[in-house]
């Protein structure tokens, strides 16, 4: 009972990462139609920014603001960063194609995604970097028999305060209803006087702000960071997103989660070696049966 | 008379081209007694690039589906290859069309169920797909991959003993041969009632379901040929490096292929042959740019699409001239 419930709690923090980067896949595809094969790679680079803010800045960042207020400084800064980032990507490699069709938007979404890969190899090397325990607290707590670690805690919270927050933004103001009515029908949401562009740009920011904070979160929590965790994760949190139902910000949060729990539940009962195959499996499975992910909606074919 | 005059402009584009075609192959078959062993090999990748590109241009060019698992059909025929070879010494030759099969029927099996998949869905089960293949194979299932060190000591393709292909050179003209081979095949293939019924799922599932094509059976049909193919490259791919191993066959390989394809011009096989000359020579002729060079070609994606976003050589759509059915534009108003 003990490990599942250690198992369990690995499992969400891992899944609220899948979750975090998963909502900026799905929003974007929700309104754009567009899988972003960047977005995995600017979470790395948030990773990255994180990394530069905590260990290099460490004299500042930590100095200045305390452990704790260094850490939360840094995925704010990195937050914002990414959100310029993204915005910046969007510009450059998708707003001139949007017109010709999706295929050409998938070439450039990986052009952009390779230049962004080997841009951090060339700023911060290839080896691995590490957040540094003088910069991230390594405290070890016993509740009741269940080792849990501190990072893990803050990890949940401050996901799960994202999450949260993001889902108050999106099902509940007025702006989250136009990014709704966006990811509906772009043109007949154009007619009812939403503004696309300036959704478009705040999907672009938002998204990618979150998987910056969750970069830097994956940093404090992993320690180690390399330049092509990018695809990794975002290969992960893609699949996340379908598994929850493209498009579906409640889906790509619970997808997220889902999918970091069976992860850890699969290495456990199954095989560490096989988990990523029995997540796939899953994941197939799951499409065969319901094509439309978990909280998807069926849609009408237009004939 | 108006006949005539098209029979004889088709004469004479059709020995333009044969002109260009008889002079590419001259230089094709010249070129290895020009430059040196390193860009021979360069070429023969060039060559098994734009196999793998002909292979997942069945799918994704003529078809329309979303394949970016297709180094996972690679990675069966390499394997497939690999193992027989060094286990049971079976030449590789023989195994050529065994891996073929191999790949084949394991696309069959495999897509049978996620085939009515549509559009991004269908891409992320091929995504997963081609991931667990890789997995599977680094995890050596039954002792019998060798794990991540991968399986060696792959022979050379030979015929008896008399002809082996154990150097650069006859590496290039043996890839060469067969791109040549499968280019024919598939410009039959395109002009067939397959291929035809191929494009038409392509433009409009819909209506080409309503015209009675079966669109279940031409799809699978897509991935078992483009598997088949793609097995074929990995035959011999593993043969040229005498290795295979896992990390050969990641994600981010089948994502090169699909750039391949949407970088030439979908559908297009000369397109498919300037992408993969593309991807597989750009590194190299940028080598002096060491660590940047992967910057610059991802920029060069991203310019490209935005500059030429149909494709370098994007197909030309088959049509019908009013004069050759012998109509005059505007005759019925008339």
């Amino acid at each position: 009972m003990k490990i599942i419930l250690e198992q369990l709690l690995n499992g969400l923090t891992i899944g609220s990462f899948y979750a975090l980067i998963a909502l900026g896949y799905s929003m974007v595809y929700g309104v754009m139609k567009l899988i972003n094969f960047a977005h995995g790679d600017l979470f790395a680079l948030g990773s990255y920014l994180g990394y530069t803010l905590l260990v290099f800045g460490s004299s500042y960042v930590t100095v200045t603001f305390g452990l704790w207020g260094g850490m939360i400084a840094a995925m704010l800064i990195a937050a914002i960063g990414i959100g310029i980032a993204g915005t910046l990507i969007e510009r450059i490699a998708y707003r001139p194609i949007y017109s010709v069709g999706r295929l050409p938007a998938v070439v450039s979404a990986l052009g952009a995604s390779i230049v962004i890969q080997n841009g951090i190899m060339v700023i911060w090397g290839p080896r691995p970097q590490a957040y540094t325990s003088q910069v991230v607290p390594s405290a070890m707590l016993n509740i009741g028999g269940i080792k849990i670690t501190l990072m893990q805690i803050v990890v949940l919270i401050i996901s799960f305060i994202l999450m949260g927050l993001l889902f108050y933004i999106v099902q509940k103001t007025t702006f989250g209803a136009a990014i709704r009515a966006c990811a509906l029908d772009r043109s007949t949401a154009a007619l009812m006087g939403i503004n696309i562009e300036t959704i478009i740009f705040f999907i672009f920011a938002l998204g990618p702000a979150l998987g910056g904070m969750a970069g830097v979160m994956v940093g404090m929590y992993y320690r180690k960071i390399s330049f092509t965790m990018g695809w990794n994760y975002g290969l992960k949190a893609f699949t996340a997103t379908i598994l929850g139902g493209i498009g579906n910000i409640p889906g790509a949060m619970l997808g997220g989660l889902l999918l970091g729990v069976l992860e850890m539940l699969g290495s456990v009962y199954i095989s560490t070696a096989y988990k990523d195959v029995f997540v796939f499996l899953i994941l197939i499975l799951v499409l065969i049966f319901r094509p439309t992910g978990l909280l998807g909606e069926k849609i009408a074919e237009k004939v | 008379m108006e006949l005539n005059k098209n029979i004889n402009q088709k004469n004479s584009l059709f020995k333009n081209w044969l002109v260009i075609v008889v002079a590419i192959l001259f230089i094709a078959l010249a070129l290895p007694f020009i430059i040196n062993a390193y860009w021979v090999d360069v070429l023969f990748f060039f060559g098994v690039y734009a196999l793998l590109g002909l292979s997942l241009n069945i799918v994704l060019g003529e078809v329309g589906l979303f394949d970016l698992g297709h180094m996972g059909f690679v990675a069966i025929g390499a394997y497939t290859t690999a193992i027989l070879n060094t286990t049971f010494g079976i030449p590789i030759i023989i195994l050529l069309p065994v891996s073929a099969i191999a790949a084949g029927a394991f696309a069959w099996l495999v897509c049978s169920p996620i085939i009515h998949l549509r559009g991004d869905y269908l891409c992320i089960v091929t995504i997963g797909m081609g991931e667990i293949v890789r997995l599977t194979l680094n995890n050596n299932p039954f002792g019998i991959t060798g794990g991540s060190n991968g399986v060696y000591g792959i022979d050379f393709p030979s015929l008896g003993n008399f002809f082996v292909i154990d150097n650069s050179t006859k590496f290039y003209y043996y890839i060469w041969l067969i791109v040549g081979l499968t280019i024919v095949g598939l410009v039959n293939l395109q002009r067939s009632r397959i291929g035809r019924a191929w494009n038409c799922i392509r433009e409009d599932e819909i209506a080409a379901e309503a015209t009675g094509i079966d669109v279940r059976h031409y799809k699978l049909l897509a991935f078992v040929l483009g598997a088949g193919l793609a097995g074929v490259g990995g035959n011999i791919y593993a043969s040229k490096l005498m290795i295979v191993s896992p990390e050969s066959f990641s994600f981010m390989e089948s994502c090169m292929l699909f750039c391949i394809v949407l970088i030439g011009g979908m559908g297009s096989i000369p397109g498919v042959l300037i992408g993969a000359a593309a991807i597989s020579l750009f590194p190299e002729v940028f080598r002096a740019f060491a660590q940047y060079r992967m910057l610059i070609f991802g920029a060069a994606m991203v310019i490209m699409m935005i500059f030429r976003p149909g494709g370098i050589w994007p197909r030309k759509r088959g049509t019908v001239k009013f004069e050759s059915l012998l109509i005059k534009a505007g005759e019925e108003n008339g």
